[in-house]
């Protein structure tokens, strides 16, 4: 009996219990539940998520999407590939964004995504990226989603040390990684020493559309330039840039470009080299290179070739730029939020080296130089050192910050991330990663203001985290609390292609400004149907123009008749809905391209040659409405030289 | 023995659990609402069933307002059209003589609101039935614009 009674109040014990715990949602920041680690990445069914995180996608070539603590990806926005998804790249609006010089490049390799900032904070307008291999910036909305600008910078392979902002987005800055000849010519590989140049390229962002525009290219020594920062607060006004293979070799690199004990970080005062330039300074060199913007309104991109560059010789400018030797082939350079401390991470070594911008200043004013390398003053290691972390790991790579006085640097070699302090440089902390960690991010991490709650580190190998699927695995990445003493692994995620740098912000500062629909009467689409009664079938000789609408659940006209063998047919779609998250699809049978995803109050184009006589099918790839499988239409293709002429209609009413 | 004691314990439990959630009094109004039988025919009551949204109360004045109709015919057109015919049904009802079936307040949420009107009001879900579970579109008008679609139904 006792034993029922002692049952019956454990029964009870846990029903009030539940009772109280159901009753009052907030409870979960309070007694002994918060100890669950599952519970402080669980962002229940319905809730939503604290921060966005835009990881790069690597050689995916795109940008995904996350929110963070939970690890979810909401979208994938397509920048420099091609993607049959929504038609980016197929449709004949975008297109255009592929152009080059080099004609049509539908790939690239995206590296460093970095979001608008306003004073040294994030203000959550664009984010941009760096395609690496053909070297390109875009520039994406924060409201829409989308790609809006690609601009290609002449001069420049391997696109590397791009593409950060400085403090007001003055410029987005794009840095080469392979110095190649420039202007571009016929000669020896060999002859590369002394020969070959890096363009640092310095990309003006217009503050109210955002347009880039190539404002100047300083034409650097033959180096690799790697990784980029901004100053900030006090050394706003300056760029850093980390250099490798100063020994400037032009094969086995890994052997010859590591001979080296320091290689560089060039500081570069672009304040001085703006003036420079704003008075007539800098030559103007021809070349060759693609502007691509997309228009909202009319829902297009445009493809614009420019023709010449203003680049700027270091030696023509005395005290804009400087070199801080640096050890070990320096691959990430860092800025703390105060602005103070310039952080590069000497890959081969095992200590991270860091530099004063105070005590760069005080060198570079008593004139303190130990040399120079082609004209450019190299100032004494010790004179700008503020200090040495003593990590105990090995292979750092780069650093990110929490506004708390910490640092937090990812070690590829000994895999882990390890805190530290600026200023004591006394490593706090250290916690493993899951495998061989290459970049890591804290929301708001490169800027005056960090958001330093979760730190996510992005790895390179995933061997056993995940189920297997075959030989390739999506690169792993782990989430750590970093609002405590100690770093606490929370959670751990698969991410798409191959994460380089990413960049968060807070949901708050985004979620409110995000678009829901195009208003139709703001589409300026040559080919828009803005009401039903616009729908229209133009032929210019072999050439047809269909413009056609759709809504749930048919598309105006769905029979068409008229079409012949050898025709170009371009169908021109626009969603009539007016509601949030209601798109269409368009997909004709045999098409030699990709669908198309039309939002609302969107017109997107596609192009269609029928090869084959016949009654052929077209229909809406997006489950739209419970009649989603009645939303199709018909096209009658006829031979070649038949009469039949151009007929359209729908439900029986002729619409021509 | 004391099993019952127990069981009631749990039961009384966990209507506590209930109750202690959500304010007793309104799950009951619920449970009650649910297990009502509706009104056979939700279309014979119009006159007295103005829908679900911002418009509660409507007078329409007697004159018309022809600018307000030609406003109304090109929102219509543009916004509408694809599913409304005004000679025939199409995918949706033909809009004529709207007001000898519907209120104008019906009429103007029924626009403004669509998705919970065909969810919750009687009429709006016998129609919803009728098209063959094809939905109204929220074409997000402003009250002004569902206004003067209105005044353009009027002159139908």
């Amino acid at each position: 009996m006792k034993k029922v009674i002692n049952r019956t109040s454990v029964v009870i014990s846990v029903l009030l219990a539940m009772i109280i715990v159901g009753c009052s949602p907030n409870s979960g920041s309070n007694g002994a539940l918060s100890s669950s680690v599952a519970e402080r990445v669980y962002v229940a069914p319905g809730e939503q998520d604290e921060y966005y995180a835009f990881l790069s996608g690597g050689y995916s070539g795109n940008l995904t999407v996350y929110g963070l603590p939970s690890g979810r990806m909401f979208k994938e926005i397509p920048v420099f590939s091609q993607f049959p998804t929504s038609g980016y790249g197929y449709s004949e609006e975008t297109k255009p964004m592929f152009e080059t010089s080099h004609g049509f490049v539908p790939w690239d390799d995206a590296h460093h995504p970095d979001i608008s900032q306003t004073n040294g904070e994030l203000d959550g307008r664009w984010i941009f990226i760096n395609g690496n291999n053909t070297p390109r910036i875009a520039r994406i909305s924060l409201s829409t989603f989308e790609t809006e600008e690609i601009i290609e910078v002449p001069n420049s392979a391997g696109n590397h040390s791009s593409s950060f902002v400085t403090e007001n987005t003055e410029y987005v800055v794009a840095g080469t990684r392979f110095s190649v000849p420039v202007p571009q010519r016929d000669m020896p590989i060999d002859e590369y020493k002394g020969n070959f140049k890096g363009a640092l390229s310095f990309i003006s962002v217009d503050p109210e559309h955002g347009h880039m525009d190539i404002k100047f290219q300083i034409i650097m020594p033959g180096f690799n330039y790697d990784l980029s920062h901004p100053g900030r607060g006090k050394s706003h006004g300056w760029m850093f840039f980390s250099t490798y293979n100063t020994e400037e070799a032009n094969s086995l690199q890994e052997v010859n470009s590591s001979q080296n004990d320091k290689d560089f970080i060039a500081a570069i005062n672009w304040k001085v080299i703006e003036e420079y330039v704003n008075n007539g300074g800098g030559t103007k060199m021809p070349a060759e290179y693609a502007h691509n913007v997309y228009d909202e309104s009319t829902h297009m991109a445009t493809s614009t070739m420019k023709k010449e560059v203003l680049t700027v010789n270091p030696i023509d400018i005395p005290g804009a730029i400087y070199f801080l030797p640096t050890p070990k082939s320096p691959h990430g350079c860092d800025v703390d939020p105060s602005g103070e401390y310039i952080i590069g991470s000497g890959k081969l070594s095992a200590d991270l080296t860091v530099h004063s911008f105070d005590k760069m200043i005080a060198a570079i004013e008593a004139e303190k130089f130990d040399g120079d390398a082609y004209g450019i003053p190299i100032l004494n290691y010790e004179d700008v050192l503020a200090g040495t972390v003593r990590s105990g790991g090995l292979g750092p790579l780069h650093t990110e910050f929490d506004g708390k006085g910490n640092a937090y640097t990812t070690f590829f070699i000994s895999s882990e991330v390890v805190k530290w302090e600026l200023g004591t440089w006394e490593v706090l902390d250290r916690q493993p990663t899951y495998y061989s960690v290459g970049h890591l991010m804290i929301p708001g991490g490169n800027s005056r203001k960090p958001f330093g709650k979760y730190v996510v580190a992005m790895n390179k190998i995933t061997k056993d985290r995940y189920l297997p699927v075959g030989p390739e695995m999506e690169h792993s990445a782990q989430i750590y609390d970093i609002s405590g003493d100690k770093m606490e692994l929370l959670y751990d995620f698969p991410t798409h292609g191959e994460p380089h740098y990413a960049a968060g912000i807070p949901a708050e500062l985004l979620a409110p400004k995000a678009k829901k629909f195009y208003k139709l009467e703001d589409n300026k689409h040559p080919y828009a149907v803005t009401t039903p009664n616009e729908v229209t079938i133009e032929r210019k000789g072999n050439e047809v123009h269909i413009s056609m609408a759709t809504i749930r659940s048919h598309f105006t006209p769905d029979n068409i008749e008229g079409i012949k063998v050898g025709d170009k047919v371009y169908f021109h779609i626009t969603n009539q809905e007016q509601d949030f998250d209601v798109p269409h699809g368009f997909a004709m049978i045999g098409q030699n391209s990709s669908e198309l995803l039309i939002m609302p109050g969107q017109t997107k184009s596609s192009v269609w040659e029928p090869k084959k006589v016949g009654v052929w099918p077209f229909y809406c790839t997006d489950f739209c409405s419970a009649l989603h499988q009645e939303m199709q239409g018909y096209i009658r293709v006829s031979p070649r030289n038949s009469s039949i002429a151009l007929k359209w209609s729908l439900d029986g009413d002729e619409l021509n | 023995m004391k099993k019952p004691t127990i069981n009631l314990l749990l039961t009384l439990l966990f209507f506590v659990g209930i109750l202690g959630c959500g304010g007793g009094q309104s799950k009951i109004d619920e449970i009650k609402a649910k297990t009502q039988k509706a009104p056979s025919d939700p279309m014979a009551e119009w006159q007295s069933n103005k829908g679900i949204g911002p418009v509660k109360s409507l007078i329409l004045p007697s004159e018309m307002d022809p600018e307000l109709i030609a406003s109304g015919r090109q929102i219509f057109e543009s916004m509408c059209s694809a599913c409304h015919k005004i000679d025939k049904k199409f995918i949706g009802p033909s809009p004529k003589d709207i007001l000898t079936r519907r209120t104008p307040e019906w009429t103007m949420n029924m626009i403004l609101n669509p998705s919970e009107m065909v969810q919750k009001d009687p009429i709006a879900k016998q129609l919803l039935i009728e098209a063959n579970g094809s939905p109204m579109a929220n074409q997000n008008l402003s009250e002004e614009d569902a206004r003067a679609v209105l005044e353009y139904f009027r002159s139908l």
